[in-house]
């Protein structure tokens, strides 16, 4: 440039008149050209940059036009062993609303069939617009009641098009029984998504929280479908991407087939209304469970429609806790169903044999101390089971203890209790349902514990109670179903479970454990039958008599456990387990009903109802229906309860409650908080805390 | 020379013909494909006028119809009404402050009926090129001497005053391409230097830390006085005049670039200049915010950085090879504002990829080149001139719009040439093009 300027000079200088000023200037053509060049080489570098080397735009460009959308298959259907749905699927329906369309619709109708103000119409529609914007549709009403599904599908034209219906598949419970097995589902959380990041859930989606739901969510849920479908700026879809090449199909869950027999189920759990208690019955030839009611139960389709969130907290505030499956998630002293298992320990161990006697004064006095007892005489085993003689059986359990064939009592005692655990007591039996608790059979570490009696600070006679199936020792009522099975079968069980098969196959290997026959230990089935002889003398002229089953032969054994809560001695639980029949043995059933009184009142009729229904598939005989009648009206729910549920009703709400409720709210509204705690809120009864609270202390 | 083998009469130039046509045809492709969606009878589209690609080719045909009409006139008739066709534009700006319509802000539209709106600061273009080479073709106009240089700036700065008026910011910056013509008659390299200096220098203090900038300086004044010491004996004004400069750049970047941002030039100006230098924008007060507020609500699909984004997106996801025609999912899916008109280059580039937009951006360079080409063989200044004005012009628009879409330049609404929708800009090119055929045809006439 310079040199071009003296260039101009030096020309100007030299010569007087101007010439054609091109003449100068042509030399700047080049500048020209040069300038035009440079700017198109930068173009042409930039485009190099965005077109060739960056990835990122390619991908910026697929998230702007592609929406993935995944398509939920349907859950699948659990049957009962007749082949019965029990758990199904049904459509229902959400409003949905697209906010830019809005205008021109009767909002005021819409109001008034939903029942709400203009605020909250309002409030609902920025909601709506802050989740998907205003172009993208939403849900507005979640899982219309029929009644309110009738009135907006008529009135439909009035709040076209911003508002329209959209179907979902909702769990139906047609029998609306089984809550506690079947379990429900729940939208999950945060926490939940990490743990399974694998399983492509997202924020938004249900799973199986409870019951059997939860247990085979795997297979339930199927497999989802992904679409792509295009989408324009305004996030609106225009249809699918490329013809739908790269969708992949939703596959629906596979169904279960069941075990239950939805009618002794249903039957079950009207015997046990007004009740607290669980009954399990297990077939104990394949070990499936035939029914298991926990009572109080609810009606499981409260927890499905738009009102769940209301329903599950009234439940969850229930002070006869209906949500705790009482069969499976809680374990109480045995008492003496207890009896037959030591019994038999001890023949096996050789303390004692079928004829060995034991004279009852009506009390055992061998440990210095009364041990109260119901019958007075001398017995063989026989008797000793059918007039449950605390007497015989402390005995027999202080024999096996003091053995000497043991160098301590620390080996007896652990001897012992792996003979309890190979009866399927004092550990995790592996049921298909979540959460199972182990019990306790009380091991000599146990004992050695300082806080309990310490090293050597025990004896045969200290935990004498564990005879009678008192004390330390704790089962729950699957563990108790299971060893009467295991008396039944003569020393073989499968581990009960609820599912019998998968439609299209255990693909996951599930159902695995439960075709694998065990054995509790060697016992000849001599020994068995006179075990058998004292439960069917039992239900014959023993301390069920009352409960006989007209034209089968059962054996059973009552129980009646002392217990007390928060240190108060309350009125004893009820307890019957039984099989029949005798030969073949077809049902194994146990029954609890807590604070009832005597095991003979209420748990055997209701074990013998049970036990007829499912033999004979019906209640016969007026005599027998009377029976029924009469059972099912015993109120027996522990006053406490009635107490508490005044209290809470007078106290307002238990503000632990209120946080929960809170959470789930935010949950379902999918707006996560930061102080949000991420602990999931899968089997909803705190396990612990609430078993504790029906837990009973006894140490005599 | 002047004959030509093709054996189309009168010695036009086939060359710039053909690259105009081929322009033509790729600008209505691409506006085709960002308007056309499946199962779209394109047919009755076309015969119907509803949609911008059948409108284009009435105005392509309209063209046609003008350039052919140029071909046939006189060059002695340009020439002759320069003066007044530049007044005539001149008055048909000043026209659009009584009866200008507003489209989307910006009150220079001309309405013609029938939704056709013609906008006179475009075909102002034309006006001006001829008067600047009328001027500059007078056997009295001394181009060395600065009262003709002052003169000349005030022809072509006249129309880019009014655009500003107008609120058309785009549209006037396009009048600075005239410097280039000026430049080739003589315009001392300086005022280019200073041009390109002040840009760098705002650009700079935009980027730079304010304190850190002025130390730079000082150090580049200070290195420059200690290399040139020993000249400093012979002329003694030298370290005066750098430190002048200095003074006056230390003084542009601490207070006329902040003063200007701030209290002359709109917000969404700043934030469209910011967005092009990769730097977020903060309103400083409520005032600014809501004043920005309102220039995006007014105009939703206006907002700089989202147009740019979005127009990155769909050239960079062209790739090498390009989506393939109508198959672009950002065009299909309308994710960039204006695509039409003045991101129209995304959409050819998102179909056709790298080697497509090389391939355009190659013919808009041969048509610079061959417009230079046709400058320099002209025997008349004012031919000369006028086909510079014309090369110049089109870089400009080329430029600036293709730097936009790229996100290289901030986003300034002007067209592509030949290539955006609009009849307005159509025709502006399509008369620069023809009347530099029509001069050149008569190349060897001294015309003044």
């Amino acid at each position: 440039m310079v040199n071009e300027k003296t260039l101009i000079n030096f020309e100007l200088t030299k010569t007087p008149t101007p010439l054609p000023m091109s003449v100068f200037n042509q030399s700047r053509k080049n500048v020209i050209r040069l300038i035009f060049s440079i700017a198109f080489i930068i173009i042409l570098i930039r485009l190099v940059h965005l077109q060739i080397f960056s990835g990122k735009y390619r991908q910026l460009a697929q998230e702007n036009a592609i929406l993935r959308k995944i398509i939920h298959p349907s859950r699948g259907i659990i049957f009962d062993r007749k082949g019965k749905a029990i758990l199904d699927n049904t459509t229902m329906y959400d409003l949905m609303v697209t906010p830019s369309l809005v205008k021109g619709a009767d909002t005021f109708s819409l109001c008034r069939i939903l029942g709400i103000d203009t605020i909250e119409f309002k409030e609902r529609i920025i909601t709506a617009i802050i989740k998907n914007t205003r172009n993208r549709p939403s849900v507005f009403s979640p899982l219309l009641p029929p009644d309110k599904y009738a009135k907006i599908s008529e009135n439909l034209y009035k709040f076209q098009p911003g508002f329209f219906l959209q179907e979902r598949q909702v769990r139906l419970y047609p029998y609306a029984a089984a809550a506690n097995i079947l379990g429900y589902l729940g939208e999950v959380d945060s926490a939940f998504l990490k743990s399974h990041a694998e399983d492509g859930y997202q924020l938004g989606d249900y799973t199986g929280m409870t019951g059997l739901e939860r247990t085979y969510e795997k297979v339930l849920m199927g497999e989802r479908g992904v679409q792509y479908i295009l989408k324009d700026n305004l996030n609106r879809p225009k249809g699918p991407y490329e013809n739908g090449a790269f969708d992949t199909a939703a596959i629906a869950g596979k169904h279960l087939y069941s075990a239950i027999d939805i009618s002794l189920q249903e039957l079950g759990e009207k015997l046990m209304a007004n009740k607290v208690g669980a009954i399990v019955a297990i077939d104990p030839k394949t070990g499936g469970i035939l029914a298991m009611v926990s009572a109080p139960t609810y009606n499981p389709n409260l927890l499905t429609g738009s009102e769940r969130r209301n329903h599950f907290n009234e439940l969850y505030r229930d002070p006869a806790l209906p949500l705790l499956n009482r069969a499976v998630n809680a374990y109480y002293s045995p008492g003496s169903t207890f009896k037959t298992l030591v019994g038999l320990i001890g023949l096996h161990e050789g303390v004692i044999s079928p004829g060995t006697t034991v004279t009852c004064s009506g009390g055992y006095y061998g440990c210095g101390r009364k041990m109260g007892c119901h019958a007075v005489g001398t017995f063989s085993l026989r008797e000793a089971i059918s007039h449950s003689c605390n007497a015989y059986f402390a005995t027999v359990f202080r024999r096996t203890i003091d053995n000497n064939q043991f160098p301590t009592i620390d080996s007896a005692m652990n001897n012992w209790a792996k003979y309890m655990n190979s009866f399927g007591m004092g550990r995790r039996l592996g049921v298909d349902i979540p959460y199972e608790k182990r019990g306790l059979i009380p091991t000599a570490n146990y004992y050695n514990d300082p806080k309990i009696f310490g090293k050597n600070g025990w004896n045969s006679c200290t935990i004498v109670s564990l005879a009678i199936g008192q004390g330390e020792v704790n089962a729950t009522l699957i563990q108790l179903a299971n060893a009467i099975a295991i008396i039944a079968n003569k020393g073989f069980y499968y581990t009960p479970h609820i599912i019998d098969s998968i439609q299209g196959g255990d693909a996951f290997g599930l159902l695995d454990p439960y075709r694998q026959k065990q054995y509790a230990v060697k016992i000849p089935d001599e020994v068995y039958e006179v075990v058998h002889d004292g439960m069917q003398q039992v239900m014959e002229s023993g301390t069920a008599a009352a409960s006989k089953v007209p034209g089968i032969i059962v054996c059973g054994k009552t129980g009646t456990v002392e217990n007390s809560y928060k240190g108060v001695k309350q009125k004893d639980h009820a307890f019957f387990a039984a099989f029949a029949p005798r030969e073949n043995p077809k049902i194994a059933i146990a029954v609890m009903c807590e604070n009832a009184g005597f095991g003979a009142s209420s748990a055997a009729p209701i074990a013998s109802l049970m036990i007829e229904q499912y033999l004979k598939d019906s209640i016969e005989g007026p005599e027998r229906k009377a029976l029924k009648e009469r059972v099912e009206n015993l109120n027996l729910i522990p006053p406490r309860i009635y107490k508490e549920m005044i209290n809470q009703d007078s106290l307002g709400i238990d503000s632990e409650l209120e946080v929960k409720e809170n959470k789930e709210t935010q949950n379902n509204k999918n707006r996560s908080k930061p102080s949000q705690k991420t602990k999931p809120e899968v089997l909803l009864p705190n396990n612990k805390k609430k078993t504790e609270l029906i837990k009973d202390s006894t140490n005599n | 020379m002047n004959v030509k083998k093709t054996g189309i009469p009168r010695g036009f130039d086939t060359t710039l013909i053909w690259l105009y046509i081929l322009l033509l045809v790729i600008g209505w492709i691409a506006i085709f494909s960002v308007e056309y969606r499946p199962n779209e009878n394109v047919m009755k589209a076309i015969l119907g006028l509803k949609k911008n690609y059948s409108k284009q080719l009435l105005f392509a045909g309209f063209c046609a119809f003008v350039g052919i009409f140029i071909l046939l006139t006189d060059s002695k008739f340009f020439t002759a009404t320069s003066n007044i066709m530049y007044l005539i534009g001149i008055l048909l700006m000043l026209f659009t402050f009584v009866i200008g319509k507003n489209i989307s802000g910006s009150r220079s539209w001309i309405s013609l009926g029938h939704n056709f709106n013609l906008q006179p600061a475009e075909l102002c273009k034309i006006f001006t090129a001829l008067a600047l080479a009328k001027y500059l073709s007078r056997s009295e106009t001394d181009f060395t001497k600065t009262r003709f240089q002052f003169i000349a700036f005030a022809i072509t700065l006249a129309p880019a005053f009014i655009s500003i008026l107008q609120n058309e910011t785009g549209l006037a910056l396009v009048y600075f391409a005239f410097f280039i013509a000026m430049y080739r008659e003589g315009l001392p390299s300086w005022y280019l230097v200073l041009g390109f200096s002040l840009i760098i220098l705002v650009i700079s203090t935009l980027l730079v830390e304010k304190n850190m900038l002025a130390i730079i300086l000082s150090a580049i004044a200070i290195v420059i006085i200690y290399l040139l010491r020993t000249r400093y004996k012979r002329y003694r004004s030298l370290t005066i005049t750098v430190i002048g400069i200095w003074a006056v750049a230390v003084a542009i970047q601490r207070f006329a670039v902040p003063y200007v941002f701030d209290s002359v030039m709109k917000p969404y100006q700043v934030k469209r200049i910011y967005t092009a230098i990769g730097k977020d924008f903060i309103p400083k007060n409520a005032i600014e915010l809501k004043e920005l507020q309102e220039k995006e609500k007014g105009k939703q699909k206006d907002k700089g950085d989202y147009n740019v984004k979005q127009s990155k997106i769909a050239i960079g996801s062209g790739g090498f090879m390009g989506k393939g025609f109508l198959k672009g999912l950002q065009t299909q899916g309308d994710f960039v504002p204006a695509q039409h008109t003045d991101f129209i280059f995304t959409a050819w580039a998102e179909s056709f990829g790298f080697w497509g937009s090389t391939l355009l951006i190659g013919l808009y360079f041969l048509l610079l080149m061959r417009i230079v080409k046709i400058a320099e063989r002209q025997r008349s200044t004012f031919s000369r001139v006028y086909a510079y004005s014309v090369a110049s012009i089109i870089f400009f628009h080329v430029m600036i719009n293709i730097c936009m879409t790229v996100g290289l330049a901030p986003v300034i609404g002007i067209p592509l040439p030949l290539l955006s929708y609009g009849g307005s800009s159509l025709l502006t090119f399509t008369t620069l093009i023809f009347i530099l055929l029509r001069l050149d045809a008569d190349r060897q006439m001294v015309l003044r």
